[in-house]
């Protein structure tokens, strides 16, 4: 009795959790048009997903908007982080607390917000809209990776380097960066994952001249459920599946 | 012979408004071995920061050789660091960690393997260049963080509190190992410890720091057997404190009266006066237990034993509730030595193995806890 209880409920948890994407999964493979009746196993969805060029168009436009704003959002993050790990200045608490808020606030919020400011400034909407928006938000989770980083790092390294000839540039090129590297990669790709699957603050600030895949099924979507769609979500779960791993590895191999 | 290597003159230095160093001088020799021994929060290691470079004291100077360095980058100074937990470059092959001094010089890639080959082999790792810090034990660690800091042949080599973390076996093999090294590189050694031991058996000289400041500077068999004040007795060595009174004074004598006992002592350096109170200073060693039916001495009992291997440590409470330390040597001749507890005795010391200071009337003994650290 008291064995099979947490069994059960554990199970039906599960259950509950991934039901719907085995779901997705099995149905990308079905061979019927409607989402309901099994037609056989079949790859034509999967055929008529890179067919459809603007689909395909609206996948390279993610990827290189998840990239860029990705490496850009590490680029800053991690100088902000270091900054905020190496010296002591005034307002660093106001500053740390503020990419809090940035990473609680509701996103609606920040798209909102993100809209009317580039309203205000006359920003055309499209690419570089995406690339602000996107680089806000993913800025703050970069920070915290490396700073968490950071905080385990030992302070007599730099030291050292210094100590034994380095300046405080070079220190930082064969030691510092190299030492956080694992951060950095997480904190990458962390970025790149967020950037790839936002939908809200994208659907305030992307353009009809940049479409990007998020918004782009979202609006297939609305007018009826194309199994197109469970191949494209088979292969981004796919997708992210492996960036998870590659992460996780990265930072397994580096705790050691 | 003596030349000055190292000056540092009137140094100061506070953190937060809490003074660390409080108008220090200190001259370090050409070629010695120089221990900076004190508590935690001693300022020694804060000093040690200072000669490195990675702080810059509030006043005072430090010149190397005549140059002034007080403001100079610690890259740009002729000496280097061992850190206490090694400071490895965790991405680097050992050998990469030893080469990276000497990258920085820019040498050439012949010279560097060359250097990288001697300076291993001085330290018996010739055979662990490939590995990274991570595959090594925490010795052969500290011994790649002596060669990447010596291959640069510095005119001064800084070492904080290298052996801390080391076992206790591997510690004594480290202690001799650091004094070959400094014997055959000629290299004047800073070593910064708050193990006593440690700074006895390795140092030309040793500086005892508290609170910022020099307590005592000597050599080691000074500061163990003539320390300058009851700070340096109790840091340095476990000693007894007896408390006694100068009854008269002589041209070089004097009588003191210690538990009612009347002896003959050297005449010390400080001024005396009949009726003063003195310290009698008596390292455990000194101390002679004596039969009970003994004449001399005072009378007491032991209350603990501590079988040492080569010594016999006793605690022996006086009538007065004074607490002695006895330490000695087994004597072949009476197998039968030992003690039992509770068993009544005598306390004495041959005359001339005290050490006198001044009674400091109104200033409580340093507590127990100064030879403790962290």
């Amino acid at each position: 009795m008291t064995r099979w209880l947490p069994r059960t409920y554990l199970t039906l948890v599960y259950i509950l959790l991934y039901v719907p994407i085995v779901v997705l999964v099995v149905f990308s493979f079905n061979e019927s048009r409607t989402g309901y009746a099994w037609g056989g196993l079949s790859l034509r969805w999967y055929e008529a997903l890179f067919n459809n060029r603007a689909m395909v168009n609206a996948m390279w436009n993610s990827l290189w908007l998840a990239l860029s704003a990705a490496t850009i959002s590490t680029v800053i993050g991690a100088l902000t982080a270091l900054a905020l790990h190496r010296y002591r200045f005034r307002g660093k608490k106001l500053l740390n607390g503020m990419l809090f808020v940035v990473m609680m606030s509701p996103e609606i919020v920040l798209a909102i917000s993100l809209l009317a400011l580039f309203l205000l400034v006359g920003l055309q909407l499209g690419y570089v809209s995406l690339l602000l928006a996107h680089v806000t938000f993913c800025l703050p989770f970069v920070v915290i990776t490396v700073m968490a980083r950071l905080s385990g790092f030992d302070e007599s390294l730099p030291e050292a380097a210094r100590d034994l000839g380095a300046s405080d540039f070079t220190m930082t090129r064969t030691v510092l960066i190299p030492v956080i590297m694992p951060a950095l990669l997480a904190g990458w790709l962390l970025g790149f994952t967020l950037s790839l699957d936002d939908v809200v603050v994208s659907t305030f600030v992307g353009g009809p001249s940049y479409e990007i895949l998020p918004l782009r099924i979202y609006s297939m979507v609305r007018v009826g459920l194309k199994p197109e769609v469970n191949a494209l979500g088979t292969l981004l779960l796919v997708f992210s599946l492996v960036m998870l791993m590659l992460s996780q590895w990265i930072l397994i191999r580096s705790k050691r | 012979m003596k030349q000055t290597l190292l000056s540092l003159s009137n140094l100061s230095k506070q953190f937060s408004g809490k003074t660390v160093l409080d108008g220090l001088d200190l001259e370090i020799y050409d070629g010695e071995f120089i221990t900076l021994l004190g508590p935690s929060g001693c300022g020694k290691t804060t000093l040690l920061r200072l000669m490195a470079g990675f702080e810059h004291p509030d006043e005072g100077t430090i010149t190397l050789a005549g140059e002034d360095l007080t403001h100079t980058a610690p890259e740009n100074r002729p000496l280097n660091t061992v850190f206490q937990h090694y400071a490895l470059f965790p991405h680097m092959s050992v050998f990469d960690n030893v080469a990276y001094g000497l990258k920085m010089e820019k040498r050439p890639k012949d010279e560097i393997r060359q250097r990288v080959d001697e300076a291993l082999a001085m330290v018996q790792l010739q055979d662990f260049a490939r590995r990274k810090p991570h595959q090594l034990s925490g010795g052969q660690q500290q011994r790649v963080a002596i060669a990447r800091a010596v291959v640069k042949r510095p005119r001064l080599l800084l070492l904080d509190e290298p052996l801390s973390a080391l076992d206790y076996k591997l510690r004594r093999t480290m202690q001799v190992e650091l004094k070959r090294l400094q014997r055959e590189l000629g290299i004047t050694f800073v070593f910064v410890t708050h193990d006593q031991e440690e700074a006895l058996s390795m140092s030309d000289r040793v500086v005892v720091l508290k609170d910022g400041l020099v307590q005592q500077l000597g050599t080691p068999r000074e500061v163990y057997e003539r320390p300058a004040n009851l700070f340096t007795a109790r840091f340095v060595g476990e000693t007894n404190f007896f408390p006694g009174t100068v009854e008269t004074v002589d041209d070089d004598s004097i009588t003191v009266d210690v538990f009612g006992l009347k002896r003959t002592l050297r005449r010390p350096d400080f001024a005396v006066s009949g009726g003063q109170p003195l310290n009698v200073l008596l390292r455990p060693e000194d101390i002679r237990v004596l039969d009970p039916a003994d004449e001399q001495g005072v009378a007491g009992k032991i209350v603990e034993r501590n079988y040492k291997g080569s010594t016999l440590d006793s605690v022996i409470h006086l009538a007065d509730g004074t607490e002695v330390l006895a330490s000695e040597f087994f004597d072949e001749d009476d197998p039968a030595f030992d003690y039992r507890l509770g068993e009544p005795v005598k306390v004495s010391w041959v005359d001339g193995w005290e050490w006198l200071l001044p009674g400091e009337t109104g200033e409580a003994l340093p507590e127990e806890d100064v030879s403790a650290d962290a």
